[in-house]
């Protein structure tokens, strides 16, 4: 048995004191000990992005960070960017644009889209799947989802005149 | 699956990281970006006693040109790389290659001297440093080692490495004025790990190539230098009949490995196609892409 370590960190905006086993990662820390069950396990090893969260403001794969690592860092969840309002527009585009069936993998997909929106400009349907291809989608088929990031570019772009 | 128990130790210096990694040995593995590490844990492919964090180390990460050579501290992120416009000007090949290693939210976290030590056959940059000339730049308590890249990779996640070392940096001379660059890889899902891999870079004009590198990846147990292929391309002006002789030559050069991604053989003809694709690009004759096979 080894020990556990302190950690404090900031997530979604409320700082978190914990004592972790170090070999609990990140996504586990999130669900099971925060009940920010938003955060999706897949493959736990790093093939399908549908754990993906933000550290210290970027996206990153939650199964491979350990919950140690993240000490002194600011992690935010789709629960934390979905409360903000920040997704509502790409959120409203996925379900109009029916670019979810399970859902499992949506999390993923809208934290991933919204680093790449976030870099202002409509990217064309090539980047866009670049920037997407490491997230998995099971049931779709990955067209309605790149169809709900291009209408979502679009729409910003257009409301920022 | 999740990890097996471990314990944990987040040095605050290099000189702190050495003497733990000292005190642990083999019961110990550093940490870096975790990218590669964290999965193997994951799937107890790995079970250490102790993982030591390099996250801390500040002075690890950065990107510095001192002369004619760029310095790449070994806890600089691929994000960073891809993102620095000293890498784009002064180290083009590393710049062309770092789009297709992972995806974002990998690139995000994992870093160069992970990469590097971890030495997965069909990881990018073992090639790509090999193709630049690069020098790993090791360290242990008595004191730094430097070692080519072309000898650090000695088989499947094997390395020149020592027991107690680790690597602090990579050093590498800025492309000439007239180096001409390429970088492809085949695989299934863009950022998944390659099938066949080519980094090449060369100097000279036209059709005449100097310096030719030719260092392939995910072909063979390691990353690899095809000398004799580029022995025969530098022998003289490239025309077809000389492309077709370095395709042969690849046979020599590699050794294509059996997998459930694609035969050996399989493996042989892409390393074929791709040459012919790279000179291609060396040469400015696009008549010569199309020489698939030997």
């Amino acid at each position: 048995m080894t020990a556990t370590v302190s950690i404090t960190l900031t997530v979604n905006g409320e700082t978190v004191r914990a004592e972790v086993p170090p070999r609990m990662h990140l996504a586990d820390f999130l669900r099971e000990r925060l009940a920010l069950t938003g955060t999706h396990i897949g493959c736990e090893h790093g093939v399908c992005g549908a754990c993906t969260v933000r550290l210290d403001g970027e996206i990153v794969r939650g199964c491979l960070v350990l919950a140690v690592q993240a000490n002194g860092m600011s992690v935010e969840t789709v629960e934390g960017a979905s409360d903000s309002g920040e997704l509502q527009d790409l959120q409203d585009a996925f379900r109009e644009r029916n670019a979810l069936q399970c859902g499992y993998c949506t999390p993923g997909m809208l934290l991933t889209a919204q680093e790449l929106l976030a870099k202002g400009g409509v990217p064309d349907r090539e980047t866009i799947r670049e920037h997407m291809s490491g997230n998995y989608c099971r049931c779709t088929g990955y067209q309605a989802i790149v169809d709900a990031v291009e209408t979502t570019a679009r729409n910003r772009a257009a409301a920022r005149g | 699956m999740k990890a097996s128990a471990f314990d944990y130790a987040r040095p605050a210096s290099v000189r702190e990281a050495l003497e733990l990694l000292g005190r642990h040995g083999d019961a110990a593995k550093l940490i870096a970006g975790g990218q590669s590490l964290v999965p193997a844990l994951n799937l107890r492919l790995l079970a250490p006693e102790i993982l030591i964090d390099l996250g801390g180390l500040a002075d690890l990460r950065g990107i510095t040109v001192e002369g004619a050579t760029v310095r790449i501290g070994a806890m600089t992120r691929h994000a960073d790389l891809l993102g620095s416009p000293v890498i784009a000007e002064k180290l083009p090949l590393v710049a062309a290659a770092m789009p297709h290693i992972a995806h974002p939210a990998i690139r995000n976290r994992g870093t160069i001297g992970g990469n590097l030590a971890h030495a997965d056959p069909a990881s990018e940059l073992p090639a790509v440093m090999q193709a630049i000339d690069a020098v790993i730049v090791v360290r242990d308590a008595s004191g730094e080692r430097r070692i080519a890249a072309r000898d650090f990779f000695t088989g499947i996640y094997e390395t020149a490495l020592r027991d107690g070392e680790m690597i602090v940096a990579v050093e590498a001379p800025v492309a000439a004025k007239d180096e001409r660059i390429f970088f492809h890889e085949f695989s299934r899902r863009s950022g998944d790990y390659a099938i066949v891999g080519l980094a090449a870079r060369a100097t000279g004009s036209g059709n005449a190539l100097a310096d030719l590198r030719l260092a392939y990846f995910s072909v063979g147990d390691k990353a690899t230098l095809a000398e004799r292929a580029a022995a025969v391309l530098g022998a003289g002006p490239v025309d077809a009949t000389r492309l077709a002789a370095a395709q042969a030559a690849l046979a020599e050069d590699l050794s294509p490995q059996d997998d459930q991604q694609a035969s050996g053989s399989t493996r042989l003809h892409l390393s074929r196609v791709v040459l012919a694709r790279a000179i291609a690009v060396l040469t400015g004759d696009a008549s010569l892409a199309g020489r698939a096979t030997a």
